[in-house]
């Protein structure tokens, strides 16, 4: 190892231990900080650009960013309009979130198991493939009709919806899943033993659950999109039923403030999935988000 | 034999006629023709030849994975019908199971057999020990590096109680330095251990250096073209003389083949 003359007071200590690891917290730190005030500092430009629009061609069908502030307050404890709307919004979240969770697991019990049996055993494949192929196209709106026949007009309806909508990404990314299953840890897997069910168990599950939980989270992201589609179907409460109503009482602030709490939640709600992904997928940091 | 089970007439490893003909759609390709070895117990052989011989096709043979078309591969003269724990595969890419530790890839095995937890956790912590990865026992595969993950599926198959190791080009993806190294391992736990190793690869130097017996085979179709032995003492010197004749005179056995084979195809 050669030693530069500049570098020489540093380069001494170097052979004798191994290579120091430098303290890592302030960049990290910084690097956070950056995130986060980049990722704050776009939306608050936007609201800033939003108001200037709004007062800058005098309009009085949009609100300005205050006024959907002050409706947002009012919405969640009241004391400002004192309408039908004041203080209800954790109502209308509960229950819509009641709808989402709903749809959602029913469509990881039905997807998750389905998908997994469609990619196991070829029967099941060639049974349900050219249905499903058909099926899948069909958006969810058209169902809108035919739901409210089956559930009636009401929150099951809108259940059924978010399920129709969560489901498919849910089954195909499970069925991709375990085909994609590299065949060689099931030669591994036979030569230690292992055979039949717990083949399925102790290889397919764990192999295809990266896929499985990239599913989830697409179908978590439709699940709140459909939200508002599942609740147009009539029933009082839920933030879809909060914007429609917005909608028919010339309300833009609340539309807006529906619109804007739909985003947050689903924000909030994708974190955990986020979190329970990492944990879950610990030894695959490919598949972290 | 001192438990009467190992039979001296009964070879312990035993390849007979055996024959392996893929089908791609209309086309018919013979991977292997009435190929035959016989293995003793221990022994360490190293199948050798040009891509395309089937030196693959008959290790996947002798795990169970394929089945051949005409004749069987016994142990003890009991047919071969699959995979079976008594044979254990070392992968050119490991396959090593992702999301688990490598405590876990160890122990895979025993724990297929409904040992109790606490004892799967020793035979492990004891291969992994055996392959110097004590310190790495709570890792996960994509945290080792190439060599690491050699060691470990080395110690997978050998915690499984495995007395034939079959390895398909094992240090291929490995760097020089690393590769001899691992040999170098792989030797040592053969002699401690007394298991029978198949090994695969195309470096005659690999096979020199590894084998008691170099199996040289040729393709189109597969086929041994010749069954050496290596009669050089333990451990081999890569630069002394004798064992440059005999890296010399396979690499003959190889090459000459190969050579013919070009001049039939351009005729």
């Amino acid at each position: 190892m050669s030693t530069s003359a500049t570098g020489a007071a540093t380069e001494v200590r170097a052979p004798a231990g191994p290579p120091r690891v430098r303290p890592r917290r302030r960049p990290w730190l910084a690097e956070r900080l950056q995130t986060v005030l980049l990722g704050l500092g776009f939306p608050l430009a936007l609201v800033v650009a939003w108001h200037y629009a709004v007062v800058g061609s005098g309009t009085k069908l949009i609100p300005t960013p205050y006024q959907v502030g002050l409706m947002m307050a009012d919405f969640a404890v009241g004391g400002i309009h004192d309408d039908a709307f004041s203080g209800t919004l954790f109502t209308h979240l509960a229950a819509s979130m009641e709808r989402v969770y709903g749809g959602f697991g029913l469509a990881i019990l039905l997807g998750v198991p389905l998908g997994l049996a469609i990619g196991m055993i070829p029967l099941f494949r060639k049974l349900l493939d050219p249905t499903l192929a058909v099926l899948r196209p069909i958006p969810v709106t058209a169902w809108l009709p035919l739901s409210m026949i089956f559930f009636g007009l009401g929150p099951r309806s809108a259940v059924f919806l978010v399920f129709l909508g969560a489901f498919y990404p849910i089954l195909l990314n499970t069925i991709f899943g375990v085909r994609s299953v590299d065949p060689k840890l099931f030669e591994a897997a036979a030569m230690l033993g292992c055979d039949g069910s717990r083949i399925f168990r102790q290889v397919v599950l764990p192999a295809a659950l990266p896929s499985i939980f990239n599913g989830l989270r697409l179908a978590h992201a439709f699940a709140w999109i459909l939200i508002v589609v599942g609740e147009m179907t009539g029933v009082p409460t839920g933030l879809g039923s909060v914007i429609m109503d917005g909608r028919t009482l010339s309300r833009t602030d609340l539309v807006i403030a529906g619109m804007i709490l739909i985003g947050v939640a689903g924000f909030a709600c994708d974190r955990v999935i986020v979190a329970i992904n990492n944990r879950v997928l610990a030894w695959s940091p490919q598949h972290h988000a | 034999m001192p438990d009467g089970t190992d039979h001296p007439r009964r070879p312990f490893l035993a390849i007979r006629d055996v024959g392996k003909v893929f089908e791609i759609g209309d086309e018919r390709v013979e991977a292997l023709h009435r190929v035959s070895a016989v293995i003793d117990k221990g022994e360490f052989v190293c199948l050798i030849g040009a891509s395309g011989c089937g030196k693959s096709t008959l290790l996947r043979i002798v795990a169970g994975f394929d089945a051949p078309t005409s004749g069987a591969v016994t142990v003890y003269d009991h047919p071969i019908a699959g995979p079976g724990s008594d044979r254990g595969m070392v992968f050119q890419d490991y396959a090593l199971f992702p999301w688990m530790t490598v405590r876990e890839n160890v122990g895979f095995g025993p724990k297929q057999k409904g040992l109790p937890a606490k004892r799967v956790r020793e035979i492990a912590d004891e291969y992994v020990a055996m392959v110097g990865l004590t310190a790495f026992a709570d890792r996960f595969p994509h945290q080792l590096s190439g060599g690491m993950k050699q060691r470990v599926a080395i110690a997978r198959v050998l915690a499984n109680e495995a007395t034939i190791l079959l390895m398909d080009e094992p240090f291929g993806a490995l760097d020089a330095l690393t590769r001899e190294q691992l040999q170098d391992e792989l030797l040592q736990i053969w002699a401690r251990t007394g298991v029978t190793v198949i090994f695969v690869t195309h470096s005659v130097e690999e096979a020199t250096l590894l084998a008691d017996r170099v199996i040289v085979m040729t393709a189109g179709p597969g086929r041994i073209e010749s069954d050496n032995r290596v009669a050089l003492a333990r451990p081999r010197d890569v630069s002394a003389p004798d064992f440059n004749d005999v890296r010399r005179r396979l690499t003959q056995r190889l090459t000459s083949h190969v050579a013919r084979r070009e001049l039939r195809t351009a005729a």
